[in-house]
């Protein structure tokens, strides 16, 4: 079961470029995780192509959208560019789906980050969870939502 | 948790279709996604086989990231639909089966092969009419929770099965099926 509201949210660093690392709590306003299962699945570009025609509403609360996924840097880069996708991408390959794992969206079978959504607030709490069958892309509704009701 | 369309169905709304009809089918499209053209003709099958039964809504969904003239062919249907409904779903017809041409020009072109007064669709455009029409849709999108192009509802819910025609005519058949609440 992925993790719940009111539990603390695990701070992770990860690579978002081949080059440059992202952790969770540089972050200073909300974020929302979106653990996908792969780059380049058909269900997966719509999900972060919807994330991404949703920014602007996200943007207005300050909320930052990152998405996760076990594939490397160098598969997002391209993704990310094919996309035209804004926010970053990280990459929990090494070790291989660690986040995941502490976020318990981790699909040991597959050896794929769930399809899950995370809205962590300020104070680095879950206040959200959600977890989508593994071929319905969730919808930015659940996500909006839920950060509009921190502020 | 299956998503709803939030924002009912109203007189703002281009229908297509009889208003009494037991299933509103409401998609949320781009005119430049190739998957929304390939739905274009099962969406019309659906609506010659249910004829009275059905109805279509369309708003828009341009996701103008990855389809770069997709927010200017919604706009421009937009400020033609000012110029009468029947207008609108011309030039809706028109964008679908030209998906490949939809630059400045061919838009400008289809304006004048559906009749439309392009000086008025000038003035919807600059005013700022269409986009705000465009840009409000977009936010329903989202906030109703649709998840790709095309999205579909089914007298408000979500459908999230294939889109085939053989998928959707049988779903629909079910809807039609089972008696209202």
């Amino acid at each position: 079961m992925a993790l719940a509201a009111g539990t603390p949210a695990p701070d992770f660093t990860l690579l978002a470029t081949p080059d440059q690392s992202l952790s969770l709590s540089e972050i200073e306003g909300p974020a929302v995780l979106i653990f996908y299962p792969a780059d380049w699945s058909p269900v997966c570009g719509d999900e972060l192509t919807m994330f991404e025609a949703a920014s602007k509403l996200f943007a207005q609360h300050r909320a930052q959208l990152i998405g996760i996924s076990v594939d490397g840097a160098w598969s997002h880069t391209a993704f990310r560019e094919q996309h035209k996708i804004e926010f970053p991408l990280l990459a929990d390959f090494n070790p291989k789906g660690a986040v995941a794992r502490a976020y318990e969206v981790y699909d040991e079978k597959n050896g794929l980050c769930e399809r899950a959504l995370f809205v962590v607030d300020r104070d680095k709490q879950i206040t959200w969870s959600y977890v989508s069958p593994v071929g319905v892309s969730p919808g930015a509704d659940g996500a909006l939502n839920a950060v509009e009701a921190l502020s | 948790m299956s998503a709803r369309l939030v924002n009912p169905v109203g007189e703002h709304d281009h229908v297509r279709g009889a208003s009494d009809a037991k299933i509103t089918l409401v998609e949320y499209g781009d005119y430049e996604c190739p998957y929304c053209g390939q739905a274009y003709p099962i969406v019309e099958q659906l609506l010659a086989t249910f004829a009275s039964d059905l109805r279509l809504v369309f708003r828009n969904l341009p996701l103008a990231d990855v389809h770069p003239h997709a927010a200017a062919a919604a706009e421009v249907a937009e400020a033609v639909g000012e110029q009468g409904e029947d207008k609108f779903w011309a030039m809706h017809d028109t964008l679908y089966q030209h998906q490949r041409a939809l630059g400045t020009e061919a838009l400008e072109g289809y304006v004048r092969d559906v009749g439309a007064d392009p000086a008025a669709v000038q003035v919807a455009l600059s005013s700022g009419r269409a986009s705000a029409r465009v840009e409000a849709d977009l936010e329903g999108a989202i906030r109703s929770g649709a998840n790709g192009t095309p999205t579909f509802f089914v007298n408000g819910v979500r459908y999230d099965e294939s889109w085939s025609y053989e998928t959707f005519e049988g779903y629909l058949r079910a809807v039609l099926a089972t008696p209202s609440e």
